[in-house]
């Protein structure tokens, strides 16, 4: 038998340095609620199996992604095609047929046009009828003066020009856009169009009669060779016709391919090089473009001067044919339903067990007991799926440009937002969930009522065709689904029609507009627990 | 079993929760309903709408109920300990389960034939004055339509099963929270999984083995549909799922101390 030796009463530093009152007692909590999650095991498990099946999912659906132009592409199952990009860095189209001229530094191209008119390319016209010309009725078809750095797709350019029915307008470098004369071009009503260069600065003006222009606008183009292209040009990107929302990703629009035609008589161009002569040329017309281009392009000048030009394609920033990274963050919503069974046991267990009682009486202000917890469970879930997320990324990038599918190039800026956006987001949703089990002390109530306000709106409006599509947008608005919209890395463009859906990641609400509804969603809900869990006994 | 099945009845009656859940799941399933209904436009034909799928739309927030009320069934009684008399008082436990599954199936086919009921009724109403109507090509709704009756008596079904589903699911799990995120997790899931993946052979193929996209296709009424899979082949679908939750939670129910 042995005795105890120790003589020293306690030769050991205390476990944990002793906690000062007062400003310290946050922090104290802190620990507390920490030591109080760290220390399930399921919960940390749970954690960790989750992270790892969000990047599991991720890549999965990163080497399972193939976008419909891969599959019916140029270069057949084995496609890869690269999106050209526009001088801002963002994916475009490029794609029509331009009667140029070379153009020097100093100079004028005026023009008048007196009609535009389009034909299905497939034999059927947009609504339906036989294939015959008749007056534009793709809201985007566009004719014109334009100039431009050169017919490489993705140049630099300004130009003015006809649309089938937005009127007259200014358009630059693809994302720039300016309204000028309203309504349509006939040969009753024709519309004067002028472009003048001087040096970097191109101006636009528009006119109903050749004599009172008014300027449209006026932009620079950075470094702008001194020898650019001037001359007409046409496109028509093709009927698109919104459907009901599409159970899978790549519907939403039923588009028919279209051929514009534009009659241009008055061309004046001043300032072009000596002994130059019009060239048609078809800009981005090769087999490089998965763009649909026209069979009948091409342009005829008559005897008095006059051109006819038809063309087919766009000259806009590209919305449909790529993908974004957010679609990687798919794997969240694991991460996302276990974090919110967490958040919401993380309150609705001490009530189970009978723990708060104890939490409440080392801690009698009760609000910071929930402020503390809300700060644990918010912190580890942001940085367990950052940290996913960044794996998600830097693996799946690659893996989804090596199966196919070009990539929207987003600056730097916009992808942190969407990577730490997302991140961030499912903390919020877990800080919800944590918010509602404290109003409801009933575990399975909060998951419920928190996964279903969370993932079911943007289920409904995603993914399964049944709801109609304002209500459907209407509600990606006002739940706290609305927070989503933050994965959005490609702007929606009121010059492109497409079809602007979740199921295609565009959101009705600006990203930290969606961000701001869910987290005033998590605020709400825990003020209202902080309110409660002071009135009610625990 | 009939002890059980009389002992299960009782402990169900005898909660307040039952009624309220059951009478939330037929509210909340005909009230989204009647919205949706609402917001249904169709002013020239011509749409894609499938009325039976517009009426019964509620059915997507009602099942959450239903799953919720199913788990608690189980998860219930483990919060509370009653699990632990209930297994003294019956040691068969695969019975015990069973008979839960039966009186849940009871009360849920009732509540889900309510549901059903009042939402074709408020389609019925409501929709002709949002153009689905006779004029569009659209008859009004009626159970006399072979494939609206299909439609009725399927999700009805649906809903049932998944009410076993969950009940699998939580006789598995255990605890309420974490078996309501699993059956909520099996659900949304895949379908989001689904259209985000781009390949459309590999999207379908998802949305078959869904419990809810292929469940739900026995609501299709209208043309040659769009629907994933045919519909009793989606409700077997289903069912298997159900019948797989049920056969795991059974026998961890039977290898696990309560």
């Amino acid at each position: 038998m042995t005795t105890a030796t120790n003589t020293t009463t306690d030769s050991r530093p205390p476990a944990d340095p002793p906690i000062a009152p007062g400003r310290d007692r946050f922090a104290y909590l802190l620990r507390a609620e920490w030591t109080k999650f760290r220390t399930v095991r399921g919960w940390i498990v749970a954690v960790f199996v989750s992270m790892v099946l969000t990047v599991l999912l991720g890549l999965f659906i990163s080497s399972h992604s193939h976008i419909a132009p891969c599959t019916t592409g140029p270069n057949g199952g084995g496609c890869s095609y690269i999106l050209p990009n526009g001088p801002g860095g963002e994916a475009v189209t490029d794609t029509y047929y331009f009667v140029h001229r070379a153009l020097t530094a100093e100079g004028t191209i005026t023009v008048r046009m007196t009609s535009l008119s389009e034909a299905s390319e497939n034999g059927q016209n947009p609504q339906g009828g036989p294939a015959q010309k008749q007056p534009a009725s793709v809201p985007w078809s566009k004719a014109g003066l334009i100039i431009t750095a050169g017919s490489d797709q993705g140049a630099a350019y300004a130009a003015v020009m006809v649309t089938g029915s937005h009127g007259a307008r200014m358009q630059w470098n693809y994302t720039g856009d300016a309204p000028g004369l309203a309504g349509d071009v006939s040969a009753a009503s024709p519309r004067w169009l002028r472009l003048t260069r001087a040096g970097d600065l191109v101006t636009g003006y528009d006119s109903a009669d050749g004599a009172n222009w008014t300027e449209i606008g006026a932009v620079t183009l950075p470094g702008l060779a001194s020898s650019v292209q001037a001359g007409l040009f046409v496109t028509s990107p093709g009927s698109t016709t919104p459907t009901n929302q599409g159970a899978t990703s790549a519907s939403g629009t039923s588009s028919g391919a279209t051929d514009a035609t534009a009659d241009f008589d008055h061309v004046d161009l001043t300032g072009g090089a000596p002994g130059g002569s019009w060239t048609g040329t078809s800009v981005g017309g090769g087999s490089e473009s998965p763009y649909p281009t026209g069979s009948a392009v091409g342009y005829r000048q008559n005897a008095d001067g006059s051109f006819a030009v038809t063309g087919s394609g766009d000259i806009a920033p590209d919305v449909t044919d790529g993908v974004g990274v957010s679609v990687l963050f798919t794997g969240l919503f694991i991460a996302l339903i276990a974090m919110v069974v967490i958040g919401a046991l993380f309150m609705t267990a001490e009530y189970r067990r009978g723990l708060i009682r104890a939490t409440l009486a080392a801690s009698p202000r009760r609000g910071w007991v929930l402020a503390a917890k809300a700060v644990v469970l918010g912190g580890v879930t942001f940085a367990a799926e950052l940290a996913a997320l960044a794996a998600t990324v830097l693996i799946g990038v690659p893996l989804l440009r090596s199966s196919g599918n070009p990539v929207y190039p987003v600056t730097v800026l916009t992808e942190a937002r969407a990577i730490v956006g997302a991140a961030a987001l499912t903390a919020v949703f877990a800080v919800f969930a944590l918010g509602v089990g404290s109003i409801l002390r009933h575990g399975a109530g909060a998951v419920t009522a928190a996964l279903t306000a969370v993932v079911l709106p943007y289920l409904l409006t995603a993914g399964i065709a049944v709801l109609p599509t304002g209500a459907a947008q209407w509600l990606m608005r006002v739940t706290p689904a609305a927070g989503f919209s933050i994965d959005q890395v490609v702007p929606a463009y009121p010059q492109v029609a497409a079809a602007y859906t979740p199921a295609n990641g565009f959101f009705p609400l600006a990203p930290w507009a969606g961000f701001a509804v869910a987290c005033g969603y998590a605020v709400l809900a825990l003020g209202l627990a902080a309110y409660l869990i002071r009135r009610r006994d625990a | 079993m009939r002890e059980s099945l009389h002992a299960e009845w009782t402990k169900l009656r005898t909660l307040a929760s039952t009624t309220r859940l059951l009478i939330a799941a037929a509210a909340l399933t005909v009230a989204v309903g009647a919205a949706v209904d609402a917001a249904t436009r169709c002013p020239s034909g011509g749409c894609n709408d499938d009325p039976a799928k517009v009426s019964l739309a509620g059915i997507y927030l009602g099942q959450v109920v239903v799953a919720v009320m199913a788990v608690l069934v189980v998860s219930g009684e483990y919060s509370t300990g009653m699990i632990r008399v209930t297994l003294a008082a019956a040691p068969r436990r695969i019975t015990v389960l069973a008979a839960k599954a039966i009186v849940l199936t009871g009360l849920i086919l009732v509540a889900g034939a309510i549901s059903v009921a009042g939402s074709l009724l408020a389609g019925r109403l409501i929709l002709p004055d949002h153009g689905i109507s006779p004029a569009h090509g659209y008859p009004a709704i009626s159970l006399g339509d072979a494939p609206m009756l299909r439609a009725a008596f399927g999700s009805v079904l649906y809903l049932a099963l998944i009410a076993l589903l969950s009940l699998g699911a939580a006789a598995a799990v255990r605890e309420a929270a974490a078996a309501i995120g699993v059956v909520l997790g099996l659900l949304y899931l895949i379908p989001i999984i689904a259209f985000t993946v781009g390949a459309p052979t590999l999207s379908r193929h998802l949305q078959q083995i869904a419990p809810m996209t292929a469940g739900l296709a026995v609501q299709a009424t209208t043309g040659p549909s769009s629907e994933p899979i045919g519909p009793w082949a989606g409700l077997g679908v289903l069912a298997a799922w159900a019948a797989g939750a049920l056969l795991l939670g059974g026998l961890l129910l039977r290898s696990r101390d309560a």
